[in-house]
C-alpha cells in the first residue's frame, strides 16, 4: 500500500513547527499504524534525516503513550489506542495527517511528543488514597458492593493517554479527572477523602489550563477505554456535595 | 506501621497558579467554587434554568394575544398587580426584573470567564478539521451573544417603546402588531427566537449535566425534555408574529 503522509513537525519546544509532506511505499495492511511510522523512521534514518519522534510504549493498548491525532481524530478512526489501530482502515493513496496532541496544558516537546505531567500533577493533587502498605491487605477485610466494583473498575480502566483532552474542543480534561475522581470515589477505601479530593484535583486541573466542559461529548466517542460522558456529571456531583459539605 | 502519604495537604493545588493568587483550599467554600470552572458552570446552570423557567411564563402569557386585545391588554395590566396589597403597584414586576437582571448578568459574566479559557486551553488549531459536535452546541456562545442582543431591542421595542412604531404605554396589544408590521421586527426577532431554540436545545440539558443528574433513565428524560422545550418555546413565540403577518391577529 502507498501513503502520502503529512506530519508533524517541530524541533524542539521553541521551534514553530510545520506539516512535512512524505511518500511512502509498501506499507502491508497487518501492519499497525506505529509499524508504519517506524518505517518510515527507517527510510528517514537511512537518508541521512531527523526520524519524527513519537510516544510509544507498550504497543498492547494498555499504557497511553502513543497518542496521536490521525486525520483529525484522537488514536484515528478506530476506538482504540494508536498501536492498535492497523493500517487496513487505510486505502492505497491515502493521505494521511498525523498531528501531535493540541491543548495548551500539553506543550509539544517534539514533533508528534507532548508534555502530558498535567496530568501526573492532577494525579498527585488527589488521585490516591492514603492507606498503609507494605504487605497486602486481607482481601475480605474492606467488603466493596458488586455495583461500587463495577463503577470503580469501568472508571479504573482509564489510562491517561490524553486523547479526550485532543479531542475536547475547549481542551478540557474533565473526562480523564472524572475517571480518575469517580474510580476512588466510588469505593470504601477512597472515602476519607472523597472530598478533598474532588476539590483538588479539580483545582489542579484548572490551574494547570484545560478548558471547561460544554458537553460536546467528543472526549468519550475518542477515549479508547469508553469511560462515558456521564462520569462528568457524576464528577460536578462529587464536587457540589463537596462544596455543601465544606 | 508506616503509613505513605503521597503529599502533605500543603504541597497540593494552586502552587501553579499563574495569577500567584492564594492556594485554592485556604479560600471559602464560595469562593473556591466561583474560581474552579464547575463552580461557574453551576452559576451558568442555575441562571440558566431561572431564566428559562421564565422563558416559559413569558411564552405562555404572549399566548394570550389570540383571545384578543382586551384580554392580553388585562392581563399585561394584572402582572403590576401581582402580589397586591401585600407589595405596592408594578413591585412585583420590578422584583422579577432585578431577579433577571442578576441571572443575566451572572450569565453572562461566567460565560465570558469560561470562553475565555476554553479557547486558551486549545491556542493552536488542527491542520485536519473535523466538525463533529451538534450544531446547537457550536453555536451556543454567539447564539447567547445574539439572544442577549435581543433582549436589548426587545425591552426598547416592547417594554419602554423606544424602537416601536406605535409605542404607547398600557396599549401593549397595539404595540405588539405595530412591531411586527414591519420587515425589520419581523426578521429581528424570528432569528431570536431560532437561536433561543437552539441555545435551550444544548443549554437545558448541560445545565442537568452540571448539576450532576448521572441517572440513566433520568438523563434520557431530560434529552427528550430539552428538545420539547426548544421546540414548543420556540413554535410559541413564533406564533405571534406569524399571526400577525398573516392577519390572524390585527
Amino acid at each position: 500500500m502507498r501513503l502520502t503522509l503529512r506530519i508533524w513537525r517541530q524541533r524542539g519546544p521553541e521551534d514553530r513547527g510545520a506539516m512535512a509532506t512524505y511518500e511512502l511505499d509498501g506499507i502491508a495492511p497487518e501492519m499497525s499504524f506505529l509499524e508504519m511510522l517506524d518505517t518510515l523512521n527507517e527510510e528517514l534514518a537511512d537518508r541521512g534525516e531527523e526520524p519524527v519522534a513519537f510516544d510509544h510504549d507498550c504497543r498492547e493498548g494498555i499504557c497511553g503513550a502513543c497518542g496521536v491525532v490521525i486525520d483529525g481524530q484522537a488514536h484515528g478512526p478506530e476506538p482504540t489506542t494508536t498501536c492498535q489501530l492497523h493500517m487496513r482502515h487505510f486505502s492505497d493513496g491515502d493521505t494521511i495527517d498525523v498531528e501531535p496532541w493540541r491543548a495548551a496544558a500539553f506543550p509539544v516537546v517534539k514533533d508528534l511528543v507532548v508534555d502530558r505531567s498535567a496530568f501526573d500533577r492532577i494525579i498527585g493533587a488527589g488521585g490516591y488514597v492514603t492507606a498503609p502498605t507494605g504487605s497486602a491487605p486481607e482481601a475480605h477485610s474492606t467488603p466493596v458492593p458488586k455495583d461500587a466494583a463495577d463503577t470503580a473498575f469501568e472508571h479504573a480502566e482509564c489510562i491517561g493517554c490524553g486523547a479526550c483532552v485532543a479531542a475536547c474542543p475547549n481542551g478540557s480534561a474533565m473526562l480523564f479527572t472524572s475517571a480518575k475522581v469517580n474510580h476512588l470515589n466510588s469505593l470504601p477505601q477512597g472515602a476519607p477523602e472523597r472530598e478533598t479530593r474532588v476539590l483538588d484535583m479539580v483545582d489542579q486541573m484548572d490551574t494547570e489550563g484545560f478548558g471547561g466542559c460544554t458537553l460536546a461529548g467528543e472526549c468519550a466517542t475518542a477515549c479508547p477505554k469508553d469511560i462515558p460522558l456521564p462520569s462528568i456529571a457524576a464528577m460536578n456531583r462529587e464536587y457540589l456535595r463537596a462544596v455543601r459539605k465544606g | 506501621m508506616a503509613t505513605a502519604t503521597a503529599k502533605t495537604p500543603t504541597d497540593r493545588g494552586g502552587e501553579r497558579s499563574a495569577s500567584g493568587t492564594a492556594p485554592a483550599r485556604r479560600l471559602g467554600p464560595l469562593r473556591r467554587m466561583w474560581r474552579s470552572s464547575i463552580g461557574k458552570k453551576t452559576v451558568m446552570a442555575v441562571s440558566g434554568l431561572l431564566m428559562l423557567g421564565y422563558l416559559v411564563v413569558h411564552m405562555l402569557g404572549n399566548l394570550k394575544i389570540f383571545f384578543g386585545a382586551d384580554e392580553f391588554n388585562g392581563y399585561a395590566h394584572w402582572l403590576r398587580t401581582i402580589g397586591e396589597p401585600f407589595l405596592h403597584h408594578e413591585w412585583f414586576l420590578w422584583i422579577a426584573r432585578v431577579v433577571l437582571v442578576a441571572a443575566v448578568v451572572a450569565h453572562a459574566v461566567s460565560a465570558y470567564q469560561l470562553s475565555r479559557r476554553d479557547l486558551a486551553a486549545r491556542p493552536v488549531k488542527y491542520a485536519h478539521r473535523k466538525a463533529r459536535t451538534s450544531y446547537a452546541t457550536r453555536t451556543m456562545r454567539w447564539g447567547g451573544v445574539i439572544v442577549g442582543l435581543f433582549v436589548v431591542w426587545h425591552i426598547l421595542d416592547l417594554t419602554t417603546g423606544t424602537v416601536n412604531p406605535r409605542g404607547q404605554a398600557g396599549h401593549p396589544y397595539e404595540n405588539v402588531v405595530a412591531a411586527f408590521t414591519t420587515w425589520y421586527g419581523n426578521v429581528i426577532y424570528v432569528v431570536a427566537m431560532l437561536a433561543v431554540g437552539l441555545h435551550v436545545r444544548h443549554g437545558f440539558y448541560s445545565a442537568a449535566q452540571t448539576l450532576g443528574a448521572t441517572r440513566a433513565g433520568l438523563r434520557r428524560g431530560l434529552s427528550a425534555a430539552s428538545n420539547v422545550l426548544a421546540v414548543v418555546l420556540t413554535a410559541g413565540f413564533l406564533s405571534v408574529p406569524i399571526a400577525v403577518m398573516t392577519g390572524a391577529v390585527h
